[in-house]
């Protein structure tokens, strides 16, 4: 049955395809700045001729940033924190979860206050950081002397996350366990072949949010890692950028790119694994953040 | 176990019947602790897997709030937390009442007003848009088109902060002799919001529009994300409430007022309630990213307060930790009565428990 639009209705169809635009157009600007930027040479960035596309092409700043040793290293130790760090969250909070997610846990709901009580209260910054160089005593003491294994470990694990996995196992039938412990199976052969395969698009969800936060992460890493060698891309971008910000530097700068010009194209660098990955995650997320988020 | 010990003949009947008795008896057993143990150990794999998580949470989430005992003690560097003197409240009192040889309370106070001012204009400005957003998503019929722009307003929130606070800092930097200043600045300019002198030196240096940016960076961030539990909330409702409605000849006003906002009021209410648990919450993050000493007078957080002088130990004074520690533990403090306070008011509310 095909009904003719209210004017109302139509008004408002236009108000919200006009807003929506204009603020897809907002999220993208910078985006597409950052990409023009990059590649327009030094007038052109530095007094901020270009607005949206590219002026006098040049492709330098991406050449010298090619050719940074220190910012592959940075990449290569964002990689590395990514990977084992989100492993590491990953298999703890899924076990966690699934042990939480059973009503015949003994103390069960002390072990949910554990967990919970964190997300109420948080010692803060200055505890935090004691303990962290506490925990890098400990580490050094037993032969752990890469500050990155201080990063992965120690870092991250949020409660919010298992909570979420904790509920979608909950969600899972009990029949379904129970047919599998007839036939045999075990515990983790429960976990792995049952519930992880059942509860695919909270976990995609809550993986993208670890490697998320692990890929962005920036205080800690800078904070606690002393060595420049070990710091991770966020880290060296920022500090790029505070080198440049400093006017003194400006002074003999005799390149054709600005020095903007090659912390946009690290931006972009920085972005395109997330780029990658985003749109096989996508219609996992829009699932799983709605699964999680009103419970 | 044996029949007899379940069957008791029943002089009235004449039959063997149940003895009502046993399923006290067997309470009374399955909670002897022998039994409970015993069940306890046929599930130690169920236990074990809880081990890793618990000691991760223990070293470092738990043992953190051990060392917020050094707000009641003298800060050394060389002596750990329990072998410091005990100083009482001295630290708090410094923050709250201020003393002779430092500033240390007013700029704490500034540090506290700030937080709550941030956070509150985030749930006056951040709050409505996601909503206003899933509605106008609501509108659009293409799924090719809202694909597109759901693709397109989602991505901001992936971006990391350090990424993000970058972009501001180059889009909005000051000018100077041998460069010209952002791109932003120069449209603000253009279209009149600020004037040349202003863009000049740089609005990450003006104390005036610090909140201003903090706040649509962060709806730039978050509103398109922020708004699938809304949208997802809008699409769950059935096109009958709406055909009921138009033919009561409801506009789309009235379809709004009556049939849309009081389906997904529930989730408003939910997530308004988690926002103001988190009030005090203020990520420090993109503070420190985006602050610097010209603009600590609106951007200063309690936070990065305790970062200054506990970690970065500005200002040398020595007491800097206990001060940090004893700033952030007031504002945590209030943030968990928050929380707490806003569970309990959505339980009675609406019987939806968030924890």
């Amino acid at each position: 049955m095909k009904r003719k639009l209210e004017i109302s209705e139509l008004i408002f169809k236009i108000i919200s395809y006009t807003l929506l635009t204009m603020f897809a157009i907002c999220c993208l600007y910078p985006f597409i700045y950052t990409i023009s930027a990059s590649i327009s040479d030094y007038d052109a960035v530095n007094y901020s001729k270009v607005v949206l596309l590219p002026k006098n092409i040049q492709f330098e700043a991406f050449a010298k940033m090619f050719n940074d040793n220190m910012f592959w290293n940075s990449y290569t130790n964002t990689l590395f924190l990514t990977f084992y760090g989100t492993i590491w969250e990953l298999v703890l909070s899924i076990l966690g979860a699934y042990a939480l997610s059973k009503k015949r846990l003994m103390f069960r709901k002390g072990f949910n206050f554990f967990l919970v009580f964190t997300m109420w209260f948080s010692a803060g910054t200055v505890p935090q950081y004691l303990n962290y160089l506490d925990t890098q005593k400990v580490f050094n003491t037993i032969g752990i002397t890469d500050d990155k294994w201080l990063v992965v470990l120690a870092m991250g694990m949020a409660a919010m996350n298992i909570i979420l996995l904790r509920n979608s196992f909950e969600g899972v039938p009990s029949e379904i366990e129970e047919a599998a412990i007839v036939d045999g199976a075990t515990e983790m052969q429960v976990l792995w072949r049952v519930y992880i395969p059942m509860s695919k698009s909270i976990i995609a969800t809550v993986a993208l949010f670890f490697g998320l936060s692990r890929w962005n992460g920036y205080y800690w890493a800078k904070t606690m890692m002393s060595n420049a060698n070990e710091h991770p891309l966020m880290v060296y971008i920022r500090k790029t950028l505070d080198m440049y910000q400093d006017t003194e530097q400006m002074i003999g700068w005799s390149e054709n790119y600005a020095p903007d010009s090659m912390i946009y194209a690290m931006i972009i660098c920085s972005i395109i694994p997330i780029l990658i990955i985003y749109p096989f995650i996508q219609k996992y997320f829009a699932k799983g953040v709605n699964a999680g988020g009103v419970k | 176990m044996q029949v007899s010990d379940y069957l008791i003949f029943d002089e009235e009947s004449g039959t063997y019947i149940e003895d009502p008795e046993q399923s006290v008896r067997d309470d009374v057993e399955k909670h002897h602790w022998l039994n409970v143990l015993r069940t306890v150990l046929k599930d130690w794999r169920l236990y074990l897997m809880l081990v890793p998580m618990i000691l991760v949470f223990l070293f470092w989430r738990y043992f953190p709030m051990y060392e917020l005992l050094g707000c009641f003690k003298m800060p050394d560097s060389i002596k750990s937390v329990a072998e410091q003197d005990y100083v009482g409240f001295a630290h708090f009192q410094t923050l709250i009442f201020g003393n002779a040889t430092s500033s240390i309370s007013p700029e704490f106070w500034r540090a506290f007003r700030n937080t709550f001012l941030l956070s509150f204009y985030g749930l006056l400005f951040g709050f409505p848009t996601p909503i206003i957003v899933a509605l106008f998503f609501n509108e659009v019929r293409s799924n090719i088109a809202r694909s597109v722009l759901q693709v397109a307003t989602y991505l901001p929130k992936f971006m990391s902060t350090v990424v993000m606070t970058s972009l501001i800092v180059m889009l909005v930097k000051q000018g100077g002799e041998m460069s010209g200043y952002g791109v932003i600045s120069q449209m603000l300019e253009n279209i009149g919001a600020i004037d040349h002198d202003t863009a000049m030196r740089g609005l990450l240096h003006m104390p005036q529009y610090f909140r201003a940016i903090y706040q649509i960076s962060g709806i730039w961030e978050g509103a398109g994300y922020d708004s699938i539990v809304f949208f997802a909330a809008i699409i769950a409702i059935s096109p009958t409430s709406y055909e009921a409605a138009q033919m009561d000849g409801a506009g789309k006003m009235a379809q709004m007022r009556y049939v849309v906002l009081p389906s997904i009021l529930s989730t408003i209410v939910i997530m308004l309630i988690t926002r103001i648990g988190s009030l005090l919450s203020i990520g420090y993050e993109k503070v420190i990213l985006l602050y610097n000493a010209d603009t600590y007078q609106t951007a200063e957080v309690v936070s990065t307060f305790s970062i200054r002088y506990g970690i970065n130990n500005e200002g040398g004074s020595g007491l800097g930790k206990g001060w940090g520690s004893a700033a952030e533990m007031m504002n945590n403090v209030v943030g968990m009565l928050l929380v707490i306070g806003a569970n309990t008011i959505a339980r009675k509310a609406s019987d939806v428990s968030l924890y």
